[in-house]
């Protein structure tokens, strides 16, 4: 990694690590509500005769305490700056610099990624295996493929909120898009019930034509080895389209929404 | 030439609501035709009341605004078309917005800059000592950017904004806010800048001591057009601006006396003080007169106000 890079990770990592008692608030109300999920999931396992839509009881587990930790690194639900500095004025000094926004925010986000995995990812981690017993993946190969489709998770994550920050160019207030975003993100990415719960048509539908399978469902199906390494494979390869697809998507409405800015004003 | 803009406007569409459902558009020009050329290593005091068009021009120097008609080149470059290359030969401090980062100390924020711009170590740490020691950087250094005073805040992003050398300043309006001291450690440190002569600065304010203790060159703007462009002191000559003498007498001042080459236009406390304009005569030969037609406690001469002169231009123009 070029040093820009390594500067701008450790900027994005450092700025986080300022806030303590927001970690550990975060990872604290994360772990309450695993809990709860993880009680009611397995209550609806233990009535449907032990597994419920092919997850086993600790793969339940996993899915719950994972899923609680990688909210955190994801973070679907807290927007960038972006549509701030954009509200403000202040991404004039984004635009003054000698290096694309996109990638500046992207690194940053990736700092504070590996922030949340060494704080908010491990404490409900470590709570969930002591109360619960968690899911051992029986293959090696699922732990570099997990790692790789969170760090997946994580950019397509970041894409979908940079394209909600660039709205702001047009909506100043994006406060509407944002709730609509939460609400969604949130039903449709597997944070609330697992996808499979679903009409197997309204699943197929998720996960062939839209990115929320692919900021939760994606790493807690690999982790739980559901459907084994080959299923694991093709999962990290939808991301790795949906990966590419948002990040060009980020690029043209960004090229636009600059260019609306340069030519109209703002 | 460094910066070279020939008949540069900009035009914005605004609408208005007329009736209930109709409304109707028509276009304001914020800046109408501006010619500007700045040589490499000028100081440039770029003024006008608020509205004028001075930042709107700042924009379209920098590259993050497009002229809607006129030629503009910075450091030879079309800001717009290459405004990342641009970007790391011109420096631009917005009074109003901040460059650093909120959360980190400044110090990481300078590290920072240091990647993005690719500037080599040593001329990195040779540019912040020579800044910090100048502005006093040394005692909030390791302070986060959000629990800096407005004052401190300001000596960050003007270092921010220098790090990587840039051959161009842009300053808007970066005294905005601050405290006398404050002030004039900006003002000394922007004219260490100019006396070393490798930065060219165009500062924009409405802090007018700025301008008078910085700027040999003023360009004044007023509706998007530029009103006058030259020293101070041609300004002056050009509303006959009159030094003034100030006296305060030891008996009243007798009504209806009048000296050569002076006009009287104040007479207070009591006829003990009167304010005389100089009027083509030098301030020793209307003392000499005046002290020999009354009995002088105390005087001072005053130079001509800046302030009153470029309200009077603001006045004329509107």
């Amino acid at each position: 990694m070029a040093r820009v890079q390594a500067a701008l990770v450790a900027a994005g990592f450092r700025r986080y690590a300022t806030y303590r008692q927001a970690t550990f608030a975060g990872a604290f109300t994360n772990t309450v509500f695993g809990f709860l999920r993880c009680y009611i999931l397995l209550s609806v396992a233990a009535t449907a005769g032990g597994v419920m839509a092919g997850y086993t009881g600790p793969q339940l587990a996993s899915y719950v305490w994972l899923g609680q930790g990688l909210l955190a690194v994801v973070n679907s639900w807290t927007m960038l700056d972006l549509a701030e500095r954009v509200r403000t004025g202040d991404v004039v000094a984004d635009l003054l610099r000698p290096v694309d926004p996109l990638w500046t925010y992207l690194w940053t986000d990736l700092g504070r990624a590996v922030y949340a995995v060494l704080t908010r990812f491990l404490a409900p981690l470590v709570v969930g295996a002591v109360a619960f017993g968690l899911y051992v993946p029986q293959s090696l190969l699922t732990y570099p493929l997990f790692a790789l489709s969170t760090l997946l998770a994580i950019v397509v994550c970041f894409a979908c909120r940079y394209l909600i920050g660039l709205t702001a160019f047009w909506l100043l207030d994006i406060r509407g898009v944002m709730m609509f975003w939460v609400f969604v993100s949130g039903a449709a990415s597997g944070l609330y019930f697992p996808l499979a719960i679903l009409p197997d048509w309204l699943a197929t539908v998720l996960w062939v034509a839209t990115p929320f399978p692919s900021l939760l469902q994606a790493p807690l199906d690999v982790i739980v080895e559901r459907g084994g390494t080959g299923h694991a494979l093709l999962v990290c390869l939808g991301q790795v389209v949906w990966t590419v697809l948002l990040l060009l998507a980020c690029r043209v409405a960004q090229a636009s929404a600059v260019r609306k800015l340069v030519v109209q004003g703002g | 030439m460094i910066i070279s803009a020939r008949g540069l406007r900009k035009d914005f569409t605004v609408s208005r609501k007329v009736g209930r459902f109709r409304r109707e558009r028509h276009v304001v020009s914020a800046v109408d035709g501006v010619d500007l050329t700045v040589e490499r290593g000028e100081l440039l005091g770029y003024i006008g009341p608020n509205g004028a068009g001075k930042s709107t021009t700042l924009k379209m120097l920098t590259g993050v605004l497009t002229p809607s008609a006129g030629e503009v080149t910075v450091c030879g470059l079309e800001p717009v078309a290459k405004r990342t290359t641009l970007a790391r030969r011109i420096g631009v401090v917005f009074g109003q917005r901040s460059q650093l980062w909120w959360d980190l100390p400044l110090e990481d924020s300078f590290a920072l800059l240091r990647h993005i711009y690719r500037v080599p170590e040593a001329d990195h740490a040779a540019r912040l000592k020579q800044c910090s020691d100048l502005l006093g950087l040394d005692e909030f250094r390791r302070t986060p950017v959000r629990q800096l005073s407005l004052g401190q805040r300001m000596r960050g992003e003007l270092t921010a904004a220098l790090l990587h050398g840039p051959e161009v300043l842009f300053l808007d309006e970066p005294t905005i806010g601050l405290d006398v001291l404050s002030k004039q450690a900006v003002r000394s440190f922007l004219g260490e800048v100019d006396r070393r002569g490798d930065t060219t600065v165009v500062l924009t304010t409405h802090d007018l001591a700025d301008i008078e203790k910085l700027c040999r060159r003023l360009v004044v703007i007023d509706h998007g057009r530029v009103v006058h462009d030259g020293t101070l002191d041609e300004l002056h000559a050009r509303y006959r601006s009159r030094r003034t003498i100030v006296a305060d007498l030891d008996s009243p001042w007798p009504e209806g006396l009048t000296l050569p080459g002076a006009v009287v236009t104040a007479v207070e406390a009591d006829a003990r003080r009167i304010t005389l304009a100089l009027d083509g005569m030098t301030a020793g030969e209307v003392v000499a007169a005046l002290a020999q037609a009354v009995s002088l406690r105390d005087l001072s001469v005053q130079e001509p106000n800046i302030e009153d002169v470029v309200a009077k231009l603001y006045r004329d123009e509107s």
